[in-house]
């Protein structure tokens, strides 16, 4: 269970740019939620998934993880907790190391690199199965380096690297908004599946409301900093694209209405 | 060039491949630009000499100048990761601290080895020459480097170096430290170059604080060349090209030393000259070579 209260994030703090980015959120994640998040740009959504993972230092508040308090850890101790996929292709592999290189640093997630070797030969047996139910067929080119492939594969290779070892919680940052449709689709579907398999906690932001509804047992919605809507389960169920319109036309008044088209 | 000549070119090629594989850790796989070599090279000769004539063994002297070249080395990744100093910048207070604190380990600007013991002496006593014994001992050592480097980077630490180098965010993500690797390899970049320090004053007799000048230009000028000649496709391959990289770069200065033409000869003074228009023919070579088979 991850408990977040009272995060404040200021960027350019005293300067004629200070925006306050997220104004003191509160949320409780249980275990095994999946959760999309969704609001219009500038919300604090990536914001809030960056200070879940300590790429931002927090100005205020608390990140419990199963009751430790990790507000204060840097970023990579985070990651022995926390995975993450963004939006961003290129960001979660390595491209000049092989694929199973890059699985290996993945398998090994929060432990020790030590002077062992990188790849151990019972580690392919492993990569193989995990990569075939990609359906890509990668489990042939375990040696291939990471640049060969496209931004998809890669995507689909970062999503089993965030779960070969099974996080505590899982962050998405819009990871199919730079794939093509068809593609993303796919990656999606991977996305389901993995944390079906592993019933993994996860926090999903995504600019499209559709998919935001389909996915997952929760939904929030953040605007200006703050969570202004947060359903879950059968609430969520019934909700329609209408619905969330309807919410954020409430809290956007009338700049809402020149982004209708790009929503929808 | 005379045999003495080509010899002589082996045995600097081989000494300074410590170095060259060392700027290619920090350049090629971490991508951080260290020009830290050029302090902790004289740094290795000036611990190794003063711990001869102290009277430890010479091939103990190489461990501590690797010790010193590493400590020296984590300084500037301190400074880099810890600090918040731009790499280059940083490396670049290391260098020009280190000049004082060679002259303070030195006690003076230059020691000299004669008639002290060197690593060098066992090999000379079988008889098999001076001129031969220096390539070959400092071309085992190095390819021993070679083959210790070329292990590390396949380990998992090798691994997250790596990584580190092209992907910072992806490696965090992965829960390294990140400064942490940094520091120990740019630590361990100057430890070898530090070796290198250590092989030449034993060489050549003499460990002199003005020894460094110019070291990192002759390092990347090695490593660029090497790529250039043998390619970088793997990583056994560019440690590979690294090394001989080293040796073609001081076989193309020792040609260049001993060419003469009419009147006109080059002098070692113009060393500096010859290694930069070295390393701008390594690098537009490539360039120029891709053009005219595309057209």
């Amino acid at each position: 269970m991850i408990e977040i209260t009272d995060l404040v994030k200021t960027f350019h703090q005293g300067s004629v740019n200070e925006v306050l980015a997220l104004s003191g959120i509160s949320l409780q994640v249980r275990k095994g939620d999946f959760i999309t998040v969704i609001g219009s740009n500038g919300a604090g959504k990536s914001t809030l998934l960056n200070c879940l993972a300590g790429s931002y230092p927090i100005d205020s508040g608390h990140i419990l993880i199963e009751d430790q308090d990790v507000s204060r850890w840097p970023e990579y101790k985070r990651a022995t907790q926390i995975s993450r996929v963004f939006q961003d292709p290129l960001l979660g592999t390595c491209g000049p190391l092989s694929i199973e290189q890059n699985l290996a640093l993945a398998n090994r997630r929060g432990k020790y690199h030590g002077l062992k070797r990188g790849v151990q030969r019972s580690d392919r047996e492993l990569f193989r199965n995990q990569l075939s139910q990609l359906n890509l067929e990668l489990e042939s080119r375990l040696k291939d380096s990471v640049g060969l492939l496209s931004g998809g594969q890669r995507q689909a290779l970062t999503l089993l690297m965030a779960t070969l070892v099974k996080p505590k919680i899982l962050l998405l940052d819009e990871h199919t908004a730079a794939l093509d449709p068809k593609t993303a689709l796919q990656v999606l579907k991977l996305t389901q599946q993995l944390i079906d398999d592993q019933h993994l906690t996860t926090l999903m932001v995504t600019h499209n409301m559709r998919q935001a509804l389909q996915l997952g047992n929760r939904l929030i919605m953040l605007h200006a900093g703050r969570v202004i809507l947060d359903v879950s389960g059968e609430e969520k169920a019934a909700m329609t694209v209408e619905d969330l319109l309807e919410q954020f036309y409430k809290v956007r008044g009338e700049e809402f209405v020149s982004d209708r088209m790009l929503l929808v | 060039m005379t045999y003495f000549a080509f010899m002589g070119a082996l045995e600097q090629g081989f000494a300074y491949g410590f170095l060259v594989l060392g700027v290619y850790l920090t350049f090629r796989v971490l991508d951080f630009p260290d020009l830290t070599v050029d302090g902790s090279l004289p740094l290795g000769a000036a611990v190794s000499a003063v711990a001869i004539t102290a009277g430890f063994n010479p091939f103990l002297s190489l461990l501590f100048a690797l010790l010193a070249g590493f400590l020296a080395g984590m300084v500037t990744g301190f400074l880099s990761t810890k600090l918040g100093i731009l790499h280059l910048l940083a490396s670049i207070l290391t260098m020009i601290a280190l000049y004082s604190i060679n002259l303070r380990i030195m006690g003076r600007p230059n020691i000299t080895l004669l008639g002290k013991p060197t690593i060098l002496e066992p090999l000379i006593n079988t008889g098999i020459g001076m001129f031969n014994a220096a390539p070959l001992l400092f071309g085992i050592f190095s390819t021993l480097a070679l083959l210790l480097l070329l292990w590390l980077l396949h380990t998992a630490f090798g691994l997250a170096m790596q990584a580190t180098g092209a992907n910072q965010q992806m490696i965090t993500s992965q829960g390294v430290n990140t400064d942490r690797v940094i520091i120990l390899t740019v630590g361990l970049s100057n430890g070898l170059a530090a070796v290198s320090g250590a092989l030449l004053c034993q060489s050549q007799g003499a460990a002199d604080v003005n020894m460094g000048v110019g070291t990192i230009v002759a390092g990347l000028a090695s490593v660029i060349v090497g790529e250039t000649l043998f390619g970088c496709r793997t990583i056994g391959r560019a440690l590979l090209a690294a090394l001989l990289g080293s040796l073609i770069y001081r076989l193309t200065i020792a040609l260049a030393l001993s060419l003469k033409l009419g009147q006109f000869s080059f002098t070692p003074s113009d060393l500096n000259l010859l290694t930069a228009l070295l390393v701008v023919a390594a690098l537009t070579l490539p360039k120029l070579r891709r053009k005219v088979l595309s057209r």
